[in-house]
Formats: structure tokens, sequence, C-alpha cells
């Protein structure tokens, strides 16, 4: 499949690391762009005028933006190995936990560190209920897309280098409380595509305490 | 939107009321995470979500498509749904939901959107000359929100800002199909003026 492609982005979205996932699953060669948040180019500024942020894909001049889109489009533009089932049922389910993780996780994962005290706390049990009902939806499989990792390992698997920073920062582990979500979480990490797209979670607690400050919680 | 979209198809159906404030068994099994309607049961698999419910529609049916072929029209139609959703779906129910400050910010937030949306409107439908999966994503624009703004004394859609909207809204509310997935205004307006008097009381000038 011709035409160029261009990834705006930023080292340490999770958002961003489901499209170098994606990409790299199909074998897409592609240029990354690291976008300065604080300071936005034009060209992200141009191919995402309505929200204006990170990931941009560019494929042959036409931008796309919002990761579970980008992700859709990678599966069905370069079809193989396909990352959605063929079943239409299947689909769906997948597309259903797909929506919960973005809904769910990261809402609730950001509000543990950006909150104190007894807001903190309850963040953190709701990221630890959200985080169980996905446990639940993963079952005995090996990756929730079964025998291969698919389009829901994909949607999730980048949370996984923020939880060393929510797990400092709540005070919780995740192996503690979800054990089969750490045993997929490895699992995964052992594909490359997905350990080269993941950040260090050293660097990311680090990101995080910049966040911190700069959002004035302490 | 969902019994719009099997209309389109023109699939056999079975329509199950809730009662919001008592869910039944059937909708709590079958939607055990988010306990919300839609949910639609085909054979014995429930799917829930609306827009998971539309593609899946979409694809199960396959005459009369919903979406564009193409991969890149396909990506846009579902961008402009997800913003339909968050940024014009939310900021419309949270103005109708709140009182003073936060109504505010929620009615400036759905008139940004409603711009932006209409910017995005090149043809007589979202689709171009039929009605698709954007058309009928936009449903809440055409029935609900006259109805949420008279209900909670709010104006977003100024007809002579939005003239693109105002004839997408005039098309679309004519199309035979569409008139029968909706509940009829004077059905759908005491109820919400009902809730809403039910939440803040009711109507007084401070709002």
């Amino acid at each position: 499949m011709g035409g160029e492609v261009v990834l705006l982005d930023f080292w340490a979205s999770p958002f961003g690391m489901r499209a170098r996932i994606a990409l790299a699953e199909k074998g897409v060669k592609y240029e990354y762009r690291e976008e300065n948040l604080a300071n936005k180019g034009e060209l992200l500024l141009k191919s995402n005028p309505v929200y204006k942020k990170i990931p941009v894909l560019i494929h042959d001049g036409k931008s796309l933006s919002e990761s579970l889109i980008i992700v859709q489009y990678i599966d069905e533009v370069w079809k193989n190995p396909p990352l959605l089932p063929e079943d239409a049922y299947e689909r769906a389910v997948a597309r259903f936990w797909a929506d919960f993780a973005d809904k769910k996780l990261y809402d609730s994962g950001t509000k543990i560190w950006k909150s104190k005290g007894e807001a903190q706390a309850s963040a953190v049990k709701e990221f630890i209920e959200n985080l169980k009902i996905l446990e639940g939806a993963l079952g005995d499989e090996p990756f929730f897309g079964g025998e291969k990792l698919g389009f829901v390992d994909v949607m999730v698997v980048p949370f996984v280098c923020w939880f060393h920073a929510y797990e400092v920062h709540g005070g919780f582990s995740v192996a503690a409380e979800c054990p089969k979500i750490d045993a997929w979480a490895k699992r995964c990490m052992e594909r490359e595509s997905v350990s080269k797209a993941l950040q260090d979670p050293e660097k990311i607690l680090e990101f995080v305490g910049f966040l911190k400050k700069k959002y004035g919680v302490e | 939107m969902v019994k719009l979209a099997l209309k389109l198809k023109g699939v056999q159906y079975e329509y199950i009321e809730e009662d919001l404030q008592n869910k039944g068994p059937l909708l709590l099994e079958s939607n055990p995470v988010h306990k919300k309607i839609p949910v639609l049961i085909h054979g014995r698999k429930p799917v829930a979500e609306s827009v998971v419910i539309l593609e899946y529609i979409n694809e199960t049916w396959p005459e009369n498509p919903l979406l564009p072929n193409d991969p890149y029209e396909r990506a846009q139609a579902r961008f402009w749904a997800k913003f339909i959703e968050e940024k014009c779906g939310r900021a419309i129910w949270t103005a109708y939901g709140t009182q003073g400050e936060e109504k505010e910010k929620a009615i400036k937030d759905a008139e940004e959107g409603l711009k932006i949306l209409e910017e995005g409107l090149k043809g007589k439908f979202f689709n171009g000359e039929t009605i698709g999966f954007l058309d009928i994503v936009a449903c809440g624009i055409a029935f609900w929100l006259p109805v949420l703004e008279e209900a909670a004394d709010i104006k977003f859609f100024d007809p002579e800002k939005l003239p693109r909207l105002r004839c997408w809204t005039e098309e679309y509310t004519k199309v035979e199909l569409v008139k029968e997935a909706f509940p009829p205004r004077d059905k759908l307006l005491p109820a919400f003026k009902a809730y809403r008097d039910q939440m803040f009381g009711p109507k007084d000038s401070s709002t």
C-alpha cells in the first residue's frame, strides 16, 4: 500500500503509542515526528484544527485524528495481520471494550496523580474497579484478541507503562490487585511492536512529577 | 438512533421500552458494565453503546451501507460522529441538566460545537444526498435539541447563524423513516420539562 505516512505524536502519550503499535504490527514504514505540546507546530494545528491534539496520522497528505479512529483506519488500509476480528459480533465486542478503555482508564488514572487525600483514594478505587472489569473481559485468554494481539490489546497496553506512576502516587499495586492483567502486560511486552512503542515506566513517573508541578498538585 | 438504523436497513425488530428508574433484569444482564440503553440483542448476543451498535448493524446487514466504502471517508465519518456525541451532545445535555455558571459554560461549548459542525456540513445531509451514519448520530440535534432548549429555557441553535444545520434539520425531519423512528415533540417536551422541574424546582427566571 503506497503513500507517505507521517505520525505526529508525543513520546509519553498512550494514545500515540496505540498508533505506533498498530503501524509496527502491520509493518508500515512511517516518519515519526515529535510534537512540542507547549508550542504546537503548524502542521499539527493545520491537520487537526478541531482538537489540536496528537496523535495525528497523515497518509498521502490526508490527515486523521483520534487514536481509536486512527487504529481502525490502519487496520482497514493495511489488512495483515488483522487487528479486529472477522465476525461482526466479535468486532462489536472489541469496539465496546476499546470504548470502555477510552472512557474509563485514562481519566481515572489521571485523577490519581492529579488529586490528593480522599479524592485520590476514590480515584484509586475507581481505577482498580475499571481494571478489574477489563480483567474479567480478558478471562483466561492470553490476549484480548484471543490467541494473538488484537485491537483491544493495542488500545489498552499503552497504559501499562503509566501503571508504575499511578501505583507510586496512588499507593497500590496492579500485580496485587489484578494479577491476570499483570501477566497479560508482560506477555504483550514480549512483542517487539509493543516493547518499542511503550516508554520506560521510570521516565513516565518522572514526567508525571513534572505534570504535577505544572498543574500545581503537590 | 438505533431504531433509525434498523429501519434504514429494513430489519425487523422488537422494541422493548425500559423504565430507567427501575431497570429490568434483561437490561442489567445484557449490559452489566454500564447498565444503560440502548442495547441491541441479536439472537442471544447483546451489543451495547450506540455507535458500536450502529457499526454492528451496518456490518451485519450490508445492504444500504450507512458508512462510506473508502477507509479515509469512513474515518472522517467516525471522527465527526465522535465530535457530535462528545462535543455537541455532552454540552447540550449538560446545559439542560445544570444551572448558573455551569449552564452558561455548557451553552457556550454547545454553540462552539454546533458552529464547527455547521462548517463540516457540505451537502444536503452529512452523507451527501441520502442519510448515512453521521446523520443518524446527529439525530439529537434535530429532535432533542429543540425540546431541551424549550425545557431549560436556552437558545443554542440560532438558525440565522447556522443556515446549513437549519436546512439539514428541515430535510431530515421530512424523511418518512426518520419520523417513524423518533418520538413526537409533544411527548418529549412535557417529559423533559417535568424532569428538569424535578431537579431544580419549577421554572423561574433566575436560571
